[in-house]
């Protein structure tokens, strides 16, 4: 069976038209996974009897002639920040190895609702700290493209196994670029919906105020489908906003001609890499040729972003990591004699060294004499950087980018250099601050062979417009 | 700003993180490095700009309505329903009798 021509679009029609089975196509991507990943390291855990079990009631159902939901046996991957019921949730780290979640994430929810099958819980960097998936507590992904390099982070395990035909989908989480950058490192599409465009209940928190599930695809047609399942109010987190939810299949498919375009020049300075600037750059080329209208713009603010994004994200995280403290669930060190020695050995020999760094980070930002210095401040920054977007979104209807500044780098490369390897992240921290939508699609590779990404940051609300643009940019240079 | 091995003790004390004598050094370099990158921000003038901290107090919300009332769809009923089931959650516990969780001693004598 060949995986890798399987996007959600072709595997929903197969199965519905009954020429391909649900239970043999499961069983397939576990032999593709069982000879692939221990070179690459995507999953953490496997759901063999959950996902075949599913499997069977689809096949049950086709076997009858009923009609199948409109995912019915796509095989999907979950990025393990994201709970099951049942299934063990680790967020990568060792602090919650053996932890079984007793209930479900509803964006996970609502795609085993429509069908779609859960192969297993992909890898990630540690509680989604990391920009290479290399500070997972257990073992780093390789990047299907280049063993060599890191996938990218922190959803790599989820991008990985799409680009690895491991999955036909994959749902990752983004706070800071974590959807995008490992997209584009290893050659898919990824989205970042609007902040409260999609519930976060059930997502293990990081930074509340940034964090995002979003889809991982091959196509842009298939990151559309699987918005349109995954988004829209959800009872279960108050932070999940009351705003209809368009079609997105029939979005995709309107003319992009007219559309504005902002290129901001500080995206495009100093520290972008050369064959990333051009490939970056023959995309906006074609989506001129599409009809669109290219206009210089600028967001004078953005190098104030990854300082902004690394007060707020780490003092909202050393909030949210408080409650892993050995008493309820996760590792309790067996060497405490005390209260005291339970709660700071347990998660000084749970947490990996990111995660301390962060939570020691967040909580000195939010201590007593240096709140209003940097938190606070960091909070003032958040508003002008919005301004920016907002003054942006007057003149243009999406804003095309880069995704990285480079390719994928080597394993190993930025790992001692904490400030380095958050400086790969300065194309997509802002959207994650300011609440924009965004997507990232494959314009090409580096001379290595190495995929890059263009990324469209659109606004809030409108991921009609990115993914209408993004699909008909992708048609245009794939039809090449 | 600089960090010393003090102002480390006192945030790890209270981040409740034992660090060890490595991670400690380890720390004052890290988050020396970091917070002079941070510093940055003080470049900024931002006075009279209001903080943000989250972006979604503008979307979905009843214009009509000042305050907590512009998020009434948020809001529901104060009335209790079912949660977890006890078992299954006390499955998760490291030491427990199935109704409470088990911790060593709290009040030292």
């Amino acid at each position: 069976m060949d995986l890798s021509s399987l996007t959600v679009a072709a595997a929903r029609t197969a199965i519905a038209e009954r020429s391909l089975a649900p239970v043999p196509l499961v069983e397939a991507f576990y032999e593709k996974i069982a000879s692939d990943d221990p070179k690459i390291g995507a999953y953490l855990t496997l759901c063999k009897e959950r996902a075949l079990g599913k499997a069977r009631q689809i096949q049950t159902l086709a076997d009858r002639g009923d009609a199948l939901p409109p995912l019915a046996g796509v095989p999907i991957a979950v990025k393990d920040v994201m709970v099951m019921q049942g299934i063990q949730a680790t967020a990568g780290s060792k602090i919650l190895k053996g932890f079984i979640s007793p209930y479900d994430c509803t964006a996970v929810k609502r795609l085993e609702d429509a069908g779609a099958i859960v192969l297993g819980k992909t890898n990630c960097d540690e509680f989604a700290m990391g920009s290479s998936n290399e500070n997972s507590g257990y073992f780093p992904v390789h990047n299907p493209r280049d063993l060599s390099r890191v996938p990218g982070g922190s959803s790599g395990g989820s991008a990985a196994a799409v680009a690895a035909n491991m999955a036909v989908a994959a749902l990752g989480s983004d706070t800071g670029g974590s959807i995008r950058q490992p997209a584009a490192f290893c050659g898919v599409v990824g989205l970042l919906p609007t902040y409260g465009r999609v519930s976060r209940y059930g997502l293990i928190a990081f930074a509340s105020s940034l964090d995002h599930i979003g889809p991982i695809t091959k196509t842009v047609k298939d990151a559309a489908i699987l918005l349109r399942h995954i988004a829209g109010r959800d009872r279960a987190d108050s932070t999940s906003a009351d705003v209809p939810v368009p079609d997105y299949e029939v979005e995709i498919g309107k003319p992009v001609k007219g559309l504005k375009l902002g290129v901001p020049k500080e995206y495009f300075g100093e520290g972008l890499e050369g064959e990333t600037r051009s490939a970056v750059e023959g995309a906006i080329q074609t989506m001129s040729k599409l009809g669109c209208e290219i206009v210089p713009i600028s967001l004078p603010h953005t190098e104030y972003a990854i300082p902004t994004y690394y007060v707020i994200a780490t003092a909202e995280a050393s909030s949210n990591l408080a409650r892993f403290d050995g008493v309820r669930y996760g590792y309790r060190s067996p060497r405490a004699r005390t209260l005291a020695e339970m709660y700071r050995r347990s998660r000084d020999e749970g947490f990996g060294a990111e995660v301390k760094r962060r939570i020691m980070l967040g909580t000195y930002v939010l201590s007593a004499g240096y709140y209003d210095a940097y938190y606070l401040k960091a909070q003032r920054v958040r508003t002008l950087l919005t301004r920016d977007f907002e003054e942006a979104f007057c003149k243009v209807d999406a804003i095309v980018t880069p995704t990285a500044p480079t390719p994928a780098f080597k394993l190993g490369e930025k790992v001692d250099d904490p400030v380095a390897m958050y400086l790969a992240d300065i194309y997509t921290v802002t959207a994650d601050l300011v609440g924009v939508p965004g997507i990232s699609v494959p314009c090409g590779n580096s001379r290595t062979g190495l995929p890059i990404g263009v990324q469209i940051l659109g606004r809030h609300f409108d991921e009609a417009t990115l993914l209408r643009l993004a699909h008909a940019y992708e048609h245009e240079r794939t039809a090449v | 700003m600089k960090v010393t091995e003090k102002d480390v003790l006192y945030v790890a004390d209270l981040a409740n993180l034992e660090l060890t004598a490595e991670e400690q050094q380890r720390m004052v370099k890290d988050l020396n490095s970091i917070l002079d990158h941070i510093d940055r921000l003080n470049q900024l003038d931002t006075t009279d700009v209001p903080p943000m901290a989250q972006t979604s107090d503008r979307f979905g919300i009843d214009p009509a309505k000042q305050g907590a009332a512009r998020f009434a769809y948020a809001m529901r009923d104060d009335k209790t329903g079912p949660c977890l089931d006890r078992a299954t959650v006390m499955k998760n516990a490291p030491d427990s009798d199935g109704a409470f969780f088990k911790v060593p001693k709290v009040i030292e004598r």
